[in-house]
């Protein structure tokens, strides 16, 4: 392994890593947003919403990232929407991890049993009280492992980005590796670099659902 | 005669085209204690359910102070600020500490002061003997010690009827006799109750008046619980407290 070589590229990893990870986080906020609102529209079985935004997860999960992807690059411009790299992996990606996040914030709603809806309601509390102080807390701290496991899966998920031309982290090492055929040197940094943006999220994330449960539910 | 507090006219509940109940009558008077026992599947349970508006009627009315309960928010609302209710599995908020699961609906619903209303709390608890639990989780309790703190979160919002359904059933037996001495004070001091249980020494002794439900329907009634439990008038009353004998 040439060390040398491997520092001399360390400035292109770094602006692959910062442009992975912007796109990364964009995509993992927008797709909370939706799976937030779309688990809210099943949750409460909004009429009409519910069938649509159950179309749509399984429209999203069951097909891949690449072909999202794809679709909004190239298959958007013939109907007269352009969209740059960066608009369509952010997108693909929020549209991708919404579908995720949806089931996600769905299934946390549904864990919390009915009769806590009940015991709550039979102290005269109203519907959104009901929801506000003893459904919604509940739910959100059953919703943190999968939450941050969908996170972790979206910023992984970037690695697809190259192919439409996203300078991200894959796209550089793949690039180097063609031009220089450095291959080993390229893919220990590629390994670095994803650990560097990975690992943050995954030590954060396990302590955050430990606190949770600490606080609230096991032992 | 004294106008009854609780009043259930023709109660009358379907579930997906099974009849639950059927047609029951009752007139439940202020500081009464009634106790309904009956086989598993009798609707004893529906029944208070009913009566708290957690399940809906297909006919019939019931009346609270002579005000007929309705299905709308806010009259569902105040009317079970009037009617507590504690249920088997306890359903302590587990994500709230003792405390908190006693104080959030005062608080919420009623619009008392935190600092009066936690005064109150904390003589509860410390009259069911748990004040030094207040800052624990549920999970930290036993299952007799959360069922106590149940009757305290319903008893704080100053019910004028108090509802228990099997409050007992999951509790292990030396457990039992710990919530039912709560009752039994709940009793004493003049406490409008009624209680679904299995526990037939704790009816006998507790009960001024004895509904033997069977089939969605009052089989037999009795304002005498000692004639009762020692000879029931009906045969089927008589067979179901046999199966509690060995």
């Amino acid at each position: 392994m040439d060390l040398d070589v491997m520092i001399s590229y360390l400035p292109l990893y770094k602006d692959a890593l910062l442009l992975t990870m912007r796109i990364g986080w964009q995509g993992a906020a927008i797709a909370v947003v939706i799976g937030l609102l779309g688990s809210a529209g099943i949750h409460f079985k909004i009429p009409i919403v519910r069938y649509m935004v159950y179309a749509y997860t399984q429209l999203f999960r069951n097909t891949p990232l690449l072909v999202q992807l794809f679709f909004i690059y190239f298959a958007l411009p013939k109907i007269g929407i352009l969209v740059s790299p960066e608009v369509c992996g952010t997108w693909g990606l929020g549209l991708l991890g919404g579908a995720y996040m949806t089931e996600t914030f769905r299934s946390g709603l549904d864990s919390i049993p009915k009769i806590q809806s009940e015991s709550a309601e039979s102290l005269g509390m109203s519907r959104s009280q009901v929801f506000r102080y003893v459904i919604l807390p509940q739910a959100v701290s059953s919703s943190v492992p999968g939450l941050v496991a969908n996170i972790i899966f979206l910023l992984k998920e970037t690695s697809v980005f190259s192919t439409i031309s996203l300078m991200d982290l894959m796209f550089t090492a793949k690039d180097l590796i063609g031009m220089y055929a450095k291959t080993i040197e390229c893919l220990v940094l590629l390994v670095i670099f994803y650990l560097i943006m990975l690992l943050p999220v995954s030590v954060l994330g396990d302590l955050l659902e430990r606190r949770l449960r600490h606080a609230e539910f096991g032992d | 005669m004294e106008k009854a507090l609780l009043s259930v006219r023709k109660l009358h509940k379907e579930f997906e085209g099974n009849t639950i109940l059927k047609s029951i009558d009752l007139d439940v008077n202020r500081g009464e204690v009634i106790v309904i026992i009956g086989p598993s599947g009798c609707g004893k349970s529906t029944f208070l359910r009913c009566l708290n508006g957690l399940e809906d009627i297909q006919g019939g009315e019931i009346y609270l102070d002579g005000k007929k309960l309705q299905k709308n928010a806010k009259n569902i609302s105040s009317v079970r600020q009037k009617i507590g209710m504690v249920f088997q599995s306890y359903d302590l908020f587990p994500h709230k500490t003792v405390l908190e699961n006693i104080l959030l609906a005062p608080v919420i619903v009623q619009k008392r002061k935190r600092a009066e209303t936690e005064a109150e709390a904390m003589a509860l608890l410390e009259k069911v003997g748990l004040a030094d639990r207040k800052n624990d989780y549920p999970r930290q309790l036993s299952g007799g010690q959360k069922q106590r703190i149940a009757i305290v979160r319903a008893l704080i919002m100053h019910p004028e009827v108090l509802l228990l359904d099997e409050i007992t059933a999951a509790l292990d037996p030396e457990m039992v006799h710990e919530v039912l001495q709560v009752v039994l004070n709940l009793a004493k001091n003049g406490s409008t109750m009624l209680i679904v249980t299995h526990e037939m020494t704790f009816a006998k002794a507790i009960a001024d008046r004895v509904l033997f439900l069977e089939h969605g329907e009052i089989a037999e009634e009795s304002r005498n619980p000692k004639a009762f439990f020692e000879m029931p008038g009906t045969e089927r009353a008589r067979q179901f407290l046999k199966s509690f004998e060995y």
